[in-house]
């Protein structure tokens, strides 16, 4: 270089190239969370103080000491063991005897080991029934293990039927009457062998008899206890689609199940870890939304209860792939449009895919989101699972928690650096679980905190995780809000993966009011599953559905709960229910559980 | 010939002929910018062009405009622009701020870290090293893989073995393929994992880059054929020292740390008198 080049020029431009240097040291101290070194009665007051609500795990006070525990499966496995037995512990919530109560069920993953329905007491405690009522001892040796469960009224007979989805045989139990339950999952035609994570009730044609759809991972003819050979890893970490295959199981409405999959178009082999249904684009039939591990998310547009057609590229959703791990859907500005989120994996320094907030762009008649979870805040989880929306502080807006946390292992061991080495190969590498080095107890993404983000009026979402919840770090897998003391409040229960399950007692600040809605279908399913609810109030409204399951191998309270800050009035109350029917209710009173059937009055 | 005589000439030249000469001359470029818009358009490789235009618009000014007051001359954009597509492809963020400041280290590094007037580093490994090192709360390497597919790694290896033999850097690419297969091999019998989990990375995207954009960065280079060879086969044994302590992005380091140095030593010891 001949030019000499002036030194004011060389000193300007080191000076700026270490001063760029040193942006993400600085950035990096930011960063670090604050440790609070104020007392948990403290905090609490503070949180109540700010954000209104405060969450207190509860256990030992109200009776519920159950413990997942994961399986252990085909010896030629072992070397990657926490990897494949890394899911199973799950939450469903149902008022199965209908006394007002919501109870809860829950899934272990060990062969031996009863899964446990925790039946409210309504003094404040919970007696676990799952054994005496006959749904406790269904991880036997040869059927496979539990890996999640949903519930829905689905021969109408007022009362909530389970479905417990496994890996290995799945089981429907019909619900007598709330005294005891009664294994049908011979007749009812379900499939002999799956290997299931998800799986939701929804009415897909609107018949009135609800309808099953379970989610496939591995594929169905593994038996992971019996392996026939070691090719069972996925094909690649972006378009897989060696998963299971899905079913959709038509009910008959004799108390028997059609599988009708491909007859309807949903005959994807993608790895689904969570489904949700939603009626995007207001044909009055509940479209689909999977979500993927491995692969893009899938959204289905049910067709007039005929068949289901993907639009995953055409809406947008279908592009970048990720872990799809949750599907869970909230109207997040009260302007009456469903947002989805969806969790995935971020881990610091290594993957960084962020969770997605789809939210709707489009019309009615095209369908469109846009990924707007970094603009909102709600991007970064961590080795994200089960989440779910709910107005944790009753102001009128739908917050958020998530659960986080994938291996806790050996602190300061950790398996990425092994992970990423295989997952970068190629899939005649990868698929063979051979091939993958062994983890010999080392932690991948352990030891994380779940979140809490607080709905800012709609705008954007705050964490709050550090304020309103003293939880330690778990392998948090499922998430439901239910009100489990009736008090108008939505408390939260969270499944954990080898661990205790956390039953986390929400208390909120005094002023907000609430309002919640049971519904009861007459013409439509008795559930009154897909049952759209849009409640006005001091000129704004809020909407939503009722669920026959969401968010990751979970199912939230039936009934609809409805946070309304300050307001003692409501103006009307909007449902539109699956058959088509529309009924209004004006005069709803503020602060009450209110029953409400298809067509006819509330009580 | 004078500059008019040659514009004169080249307007001669048959427009097939002035095409493959654009071709021939651009090819790496070319080549890096095929692998972006096929790995996006096949693979969704990209969140959105938005970084791509982030990287790209950051390194071709600063070039531009640094190169100007250092140098005095107008830079050929050409060399930020397969700077910032390098950034692009192998950085992740959920952020914008991290994609445009890799791009400036990587620039500003060519003009300010240099000794007898040339840039030891290799821009686009400095800026991705240091990110990658000091900043994991904000980025992260390129996560995608092609789909894990054969295809697109065979059609990926065998366009950049014709770049290299052109541009004479094939030397470079073979030693270095060969050197990191047989200290996976040795990877393999240490640690007791299977000898395919070492070699999987190298069937990945992340090393097409690094083994076809920037091993063979003629400018970081030492400049006789042996040393080159000697000096990738250095940087294949630091890496497989880092990959035994369990780093992530060894190969990033390792041509950070060895790069540098063995260009110090060519310009100090083996550099001709002028």
């Amino acid at each position: 270089m001949n030019h000499k080049t002036p030194l004011i020029v060389q000193i300007l431009f080191g000076t700026l190239f270490v001063v760029l240097l040193s942006v993400p040291l600085v950035k990096g101290i930011e960063k670090r969370p604050k440790i609070s070194k104020e007392t948990n009665e403290q905090a609490k007051a503070s949180a109540l103080d700010l954000f209104g609500f405060y969450l207190e795990e509860v256990n030992d006070q109200v009776g519920v000491d159950f413990f997942h525990q994961s399986p252990k499966l085909d010896a030629r496995l072992n070397h990657i063991l926490p990897q494949i037995a890394s899911v199973g512990a799950s939450v469903s919530v149902c008022d199965f005897n209908n006394d007002g109560w919501n109870d809860f069920y829950l899934t272990t993953s060990k062969y031996g080991a009863s899964n446990a329905l925790y039946k409210n007491l309504a003094n404040g405690t919970f007696e676990n029934v799952a054994l005496d009522f006959g749904i406790g001892d269904i991880n036997q040796q040869g059927t496979g293990v539990s890996m999640g469960s949903v519930w829905a009224d689905f021969n109408n007979d007022g009362f909530e039927d389970l479905f417990v989805y496994k890996w290995g045989k799945p089981e429907l139990f019909l619900n007598r009457e709330g005294l005891g339950f009664e294994n049908i999952s011979l007749s009812a035609g379900l499939p002999a062998w799956i290997n299931s994570n998800s799986a939701i009730w929804f009415d897909y044609n609107n018949d009135g008899n609800i309808d099953l759809l379970i989610g496939g991972y591995y594929k169905a003819q593994i038996n992971l206890w019996n392996l026939e050979n070691t090719l069972i890893m996925p094909e690649s970490f972006e378009y897989a689609n060696n998963g299971g295959k899905n079913y959709l199981l038509e009910n008959q409405g004799d108390g028997s199940f059609k599988d009708v999959t491909s007859e309807k178009g949903l005959e994807s082999t993608k790895w689904t870890l969570a489904i949700g249904a939603m009626d995007f684009d207001s044909n009055g039939f509940q479209d689909l939304f999977i979500a993927n591990d491995y692969s893009v998310d899938e959204l289905y547009l049910n067709v007039d209860g005929k068949n289901f057609k993907e639009i995953g590229k055409e809406s947008k959703i279908g592009y970048a792939p990720k872990s799809g791990m949750n599907v869970s859907m909230a109207d997040v500005k009260n302007d009456g449009k469903f947002s989805i989120y969806v969790s995935n994996i971020t881990e610091m320094g290594i993957l960084l895919q962020g969770n997605n907030l789809w939210q709707p762009t489009g019309s009615a008649d095209q369908i469109e989101f846009k990924n707007n979870a970094r603009i909102l805040g709600v991007e970064l989880g961590g080795w994200s699972y089960g989440s779910q929306f709910g107005d944790l502080n009753n102001d009128g807006f739908q917050d958020l928690y998530l659960a986080n946390g994938f291996i806790s292992g050996t602190k300061n061991n950790s398996y990425w650096y092994d992970y990423s080495k295989i997952t970068g190969g190629n899939k005649f590498i990868i698929s063979d679980a051979t091939n993958w080095p062994a983890m010999e107890g080392r932690s991948q993404s352990g030891y994380q905190l779940n979140k809490v983000w607080v709905n800012s009026e709609g705008g954007t979402f705050a964490d709050v995780t550090d304020y309103v919840s003293e939880l330690p770090p778990f392998d948090s897998r499922a998430v439901a809000m239910v009100d489990l003391w009736n008090r108008g409040v939505l408390d939260v229960i969270v499944a954990n993966q080898n661990d205790k399950v956390s039953i986390l007692k929400n208390s909120v600040s005094e002023g907000n009011n609430w309002v919640v809605v049971k519904l009861e279908g007459t013409k439509s399913n008795k559930s009154g599953i897909g049952a759209r609810i849009t409640l006005v109030w001091n000129n704004q409204s809020q909407s939503q559905v009722v669920s026959g399951g969401i968010g990751f191998s979970s199912q939230n309270q039936r009934a609809i709960h409805f946070g309304l800050g300050n307001t003692s009035k409501i103006d009307k109350l909007i449902i539109n229910w699956p058959s088509g029917a529309e009924q209004i209710i004006e005069l709803l009173e503020v602060n009450k559980i209110h029953k409400i059937k298809e067509g006819n009055e509330i009580s | 010939m004078k500059s008019a005589d040659k514009a004169i000439a080249q307007e001669k030249l048959p427009v097939i002929k002035r095409v493959g000469g654009f071709l021939s001359r651009y090819m790496p470029q070319l080549f890096i910018t095929l692998i972006l818009l096929a790995g996006h358009l096949s693979f969704g490789i990209l969140e959105g062009y938005e970084t791509v235009l982030i990287t790209v618009g950051v390194s071709i000014l600063i070039d531009l405009f640094v190169g100007r007051l250092y140098t005095g001359k107008w830079k050929n954009p050409v060399s930020g622009y397969i700077s910032g597509i390098s950034v692009s492809i192998l950085i992740r963020s959920t952020l914008y701020w991290p994609y445009a400041l890799t791009a400036a280290i990587s620039i500003l590094s060519k003009y300010v870290l240099r000794y007898k007037g040339r840039h030891i580093w290799n821009p686009s490994n400095f800026g991705i090293s240091w990110m990658l090192f000091t900043a994991p709360l904000f980025v992260a390497g390129l996560s995608v893989q092609w789909g894990n597919n054969l295809l697109p790694m065979l059609v990926i290896w065998m366009l950049g073995m014709v770049i290299v033999y052109r541009a004479k850097r094939f030397h470079v690419t073979i030693t270095y393929v060969i050197s990191f297969t047989i200290f996976a091999f040795i990877r393999s019998l240490i640690t007791q994992d299977p000898f395919l989990a070492e070699i999987a990375p190298l069937t990945g995207p992340m090393y097409q880059l690094f083994i076809f954009f920037m091993i063979t960065d003629p400018p970081t280079n030492v400049r006789s054929k042996k040393g080159q060879m000697l000096v990738v086969f250095i940087v294949a044994l630091v890496e497989f020292i880092l990959r035994l302590n369990q780093f992530v992005y060894a190969p990033f380091y390792a041509l950070t740390i060895v790069g540098p140095i063995a260009k110090f030593i060519d310009l100090k010891y083996f550099s001709p008198k002028s």
